[in-house]
């Protein structure tokens, strides 16, 4: 066990873990910031995606120890009151079914849009390409990225 | 304002976008224990002795074996032959022996590692073939878990007759669902309370009747309740009824509650799979090129449990003759058994197996009789007013010709096929463009709805909403959406006056399964006479006139419930009188319905590497009344993608039975980099049986995806393809033995 201090959506946070424990149960355990999802544990699906330092993560590959003093966005730190603008255009472009990957993939399409304004769908496709769903065969996904506008 | 036909917003959404729906890993109890299957090793044997190795204190741990299960020994569905533990007979590789339980989640795996099991061996049968010849008999008198028999007409002198005779095999692999939220449920079970159970799951009354015999207890005793459900696609249909009657198991003798949740590796190589098929198709044509006779013989593998397979064979049976005519037909089918864990459901359920071999063989056909396939195809189309294979009069009106019209003139087929013979001369990538045409019957096959006898029930609050109760549940494909549309339509109501309740047995009617494209066009109807049961309580009541404002509604509800009580409107299904069918037989309505779709597919065959991808992917459908169509559009593209895969990539390697790739670094799904643009059309046919007029569709997209693939890379390449997933592997394979 070690005492670690991190920021999480935010707010500074001191966690007491085996150095070791990976990001993803330290979210879901231990902060109860269940929304980040589990779905291989070997960073294939992307279910996990996180943000971290502004760079884009897969949670379950990340150990805690690495992330001491650094920054951390889930998907729980997206919206305020209202939904965010990438959350909108989830919604109206039919992005969410099941919901499994969903913050991941928001959290996906916000990398992409924090990095780029105007983006291809190719640029789309690239940036998703870690992030799997099963049910919506992707191009709804693709479509609320490219709709979403400039600020996710 | 209709809300029927309009793209509503789906109901959980935003729940779902701000990470805040409670899926079951989501949620934890007090005092609650983490469970694990201990699972079998080999394919099949007798189970002698369990030894707890020492290394962990082992009286901190709850163990159940089969021993310790206070009811019946069997999971309950169709058959009663699959054990919830082994007790000494193992038939599958990964069979649960042994369930442990502990607080600490992190100390099961090392307990896990510290069970030997002492097994005597025996032979087991792992292909089609062996189960065939009977070498050893591993299930029932002849390892076969159901077979059926269609004959109409006179295939043997059609044939006789014939102008010309052509035959083939076509094989089918199995297929992972690969949710992303793979199977999870917690339990409190005690003698006291009875069990609760709360799952990822399609079916909470399939777990409500599976754990009824497990513990012997009154029905009354056992809750189950959804959990939101991170996809099924037929995956969650009958396996939650084993992982929950394990989870019960352990809290039952735990005393505390107990949350099971499979990892990846666990969920791939233990639960269920698409059946491998395997199917001949001997054809017999006049000189006209019609069809004169047709017969096929199906197999399908259902692994070592009976579990849904004859269902699903029987879908797979009763759409073997895809959307064609013959006067003469004769269909032998089987499921047949073998030592791998059960294959079950998975969205299309047995008909993406028989239709991809129809369709393939119909395109063979073409080819030999060097016709145009489109042509070929329309001579031999099912018309109305004829019979198709699984002898239904088709009564309905078909738009079967203007489905395939609008998918050859969106796709530019013609003009495609004819311009990649040429530009592929000088080329290592060789293009191609391919055509699926069949249809898929929606509903339960046979007389499934009339023994289902659904209920659903809406009922008004004091705050003058709607709450619509039913045990369908929403895994995505927007059964909260589409029912709050149909009941404010019924009502005359707004979409946000209407709440979906939780599918929990111990507050929602039976109304069936998720299941078999029927929560729309069967369940949805159901809720539509519901909601107009209710409101006729209040006209009655003189609480409300024929015409109303939405304000009159629901001031009226209010009223109704201070005045009168409780404002509940409910429904059964009754099968509509012209819909009969022959179970003794095996012939007749198969389904009230069907769905019709044309398919056609733009691919690009390397033949340096021979990696296909799927270019441009058109869908074009007849589905009756489309209920919202971002959602219909949404289950179509996703569908397609599925399918996609079951045609080039998701390939499941099998030793001794036992998946050898379970993990999803080495089955592969389509990606976004493999999903093509799929341009959807639909074709509408109001369906007057049908929730607002729909028919089924949610199954539909897994049927074309894989003949429309194939037959755009035979286009391309010049070759017969006869089996899927057509990997690199494969058709280097073939490739090199031709050029031989």
């Amino acid at each position: 066990m070690k005492k670690m201090s991190l920021t999480v959506n935010g707010k500074k946070l001191t966690v007491s873990c085996h150095p070791f424990s990976r990001l993803l149960d330290v979210l879901r355990e231990e902060l109860q910031l269940t929304g980040t999802k589990e779905g291989c544990g070997e960073g294939e699906c992307g279910a996990c995606s996180v943000m971290l330092d502004g760079k884009l993560v897969n949670s379950c590959l990340v150990p805690l120890l690495q992330v001491e003093g650094k920054k951390i966005l889930t998907v729980e730190g997206l919206a305020n009151k209202s939904l965010t603008p990438l959350q909108n255009s989830f919604m109206k472009c039919g992005g969410a079914q099941c919901g499994i990957c969903t913050p991941g993939m928001l959290m996906a399409g916000y990398a992409l849009i924090k990095k780029k304004k105007k983006l291809s769908k190719q640029e789309i496709r690239e940036g998703l390409g870690g992030n799997l769903c099963r049910c919506t065969g992707y191009s709804p996904i693709i479509k609320s990225v490219q709709n979403c506008g400039t600020k996710p | 304002m209709t809300w029927v036909g309009k793209s509503a917003l789906r109901k959980e959404g935003d729940s779902k976008l701000r990470g805040q729906a409670k899926y079951i890993d989501d949620i934890s109890l007090s005092g609650m224990m983490h469970g694990i299957t201990v699972r079998s090793p080999i394919a099949r044997g007798l189970l002698k002795k369990i030894e707890y190795l020492p290394g962990v204190n082992w009286d901190e741990f709850i163990t159940v074996t089969a021993k310790d299960i206070p009811g019946n020994n069997y999971v309950a569905l169709i058959k009663k032959d699959q054990p919830y533990l082994v007790d000494e007979k193992i038939n599958h590789p990964e069979e649960p022996i042994l369930l442990l339980a502990h607080s600490n989640k992190h100390i099961l795996e090392k307990a896990r590692s510290l069970i030997k099991f002492h097994i005597e061996s025996l032979p087991p049968v792992f292909t089609l073939e062996e189960a065939i010849k009977q070498d050893p008999i591993i299930w029932g008198t002849n390892n076969t878990f159901k077979s059926y028999a269609i004959d109409r007409g006179d295939v043997e002198s059609a044939f006789k007759d014939a102008h010309i005779l052509l035959e083939g095999t076509y094989e089918t692999g199995a297929q992972e669902q690969l949710y992303i939220e793979p199977n999870g449920v917690i339990a409190i079970a005690n003698e006291k309370e009875g069990v609760t159970i709360w799952g990822s799951m399609q079916c909470p009354y399939y777990v409500h009747k599976a754990l009824v015999p497990l513990f012997n207890l009154p029905p009354e005793k056992i809750r189950v309740v959804q959990a939101e459900t991170g996809g099924g696609f037929g995956g969650k249909e009958e396996y939650p009824s084993v992982i929950s009657g394990h989870a019960a198991l352990l809290s039952w003798k735990a005393k505390r509650p107990v949350k099971i949740i499979y990892d990846r590796m666990e969920d791939m190589v233990a639960t269920t799979k698409r059946h491998p098929s395997k199917t001949r198709i001997k054809t017999a044509f006049d000189k006209n090129h019609k069809l004169i006779a047709l017969d096929i013989d199906f197999t399908i593998d259902g692994g070592a449990y009976a579990t849904l397979s004859s269902v699903v064979l029987s879908r797979g049976t009763l759409h073997a003759s895809g959307p064609y005519f013959s006067s003469n037909i004769k269909i032998r089918s089987r499921a047949l058994a073998t030592n791998t864990p059960p294959h079950g459901a998975f969205r299309g359920f047995g008909a993406p197996q028989s239709l991809f071999a129809i369709e393939k063989h119909m395109e063979f056909c073409a080819r030999e009789l060097k016709l145009d396939p489109v042509k070929f195809r329309k001579l031999n189309f099912i018309k109305h007013g004829e019979i198709l294979g699984c002898g239904q009069l088709v009564k309905e009106k078909i738009k079967l010709n203007s489905v395939v019209e609008k998918a050859l003139i969106e796709s530019d087929f013609h003009k495609k096929r004819k311009a990649f013979v040429k530009t592929n001369k000088n080329s290592p990538i060789k293009k191609g463009i391919g055509l699926a045409v069949f249809m898929h019957g929606a509903g339960f096959t046979g007389s499934g709805e009339t023994f289902l006898a659904s209920i659903a029930a809406v009922k008004a609050t004091p705050e003058g909403k709607i709450e619509i109760l039913t045990s369908n549940t929403e895994i995505g494909q927007g059964t909260n959406t589409i029912f709050s549309q149909m009941a404010a339509d019924a009502l005359n109501i707004d979409f946000s006056d209407i709440e979906v309740v939780q599918p929990d047995t111990a507050h929602v009617p039976n109304s069936g399964p998720t299941v078999a494209s029927r929560t729309c066009m069967i369940v949805g109807k159901l809720v539509e006479q519901a909601s107009k049961d209710l409101k006729q309580k209040l006209i009655s009541a003189q609480l409300l006139k024929e015409k109303y404002t939405r304000k009159e509604f629901i001031s009226a509800c209010k009223k109704y419930i201070k005045e009168i009580g409780e404002l509940k409107g409910s429904s059964q299904y009754k099968a509509p009188s012209h819909i009969v069918w022959d179970e003794q037989k095996y012939q007749g309505d198969a389904y009230g319905t069907y769905a019709w779709a044309a398919y056609v597919a733009e691919t690009s065959t390397d033949t340096r590497t021979f990696e296909t991808t799927v270019d441009k992917f058109w869908a074009v459908q007849e589905v009756g009344k489309v209920i919202n169509p971002l959602l219909a559009k949404g289950q179509i593209i996703g569908g397609v993608a599925q399918g996609i895969g079951y045609a080039l990539y998701e390939e499941v390697i099998w030793k001794e039975g036992r998946m050898a790739n379970n993990k999803m670094s080495n089955y592969i799904m389509p990606t976004t980099l493999d999903v093509p643009e799929i341009e959807v059309h639909f074709l509408e046919l109001p369906y007057s049986y049908g929730g607002g007029g729909s028919k089924g569709l949610g199954e539909l997209p897994l049927d074309g995806p894989s003949p429309a693939i194939l037959n755009a890379m035979e286009h391309a390449l010049k070759i017969t393809l006869r089996q899927i997933p057509m990997t690199p592997e494969k058709l280097m394979a073939q490739m090199e033995e031709i050029n031989k």
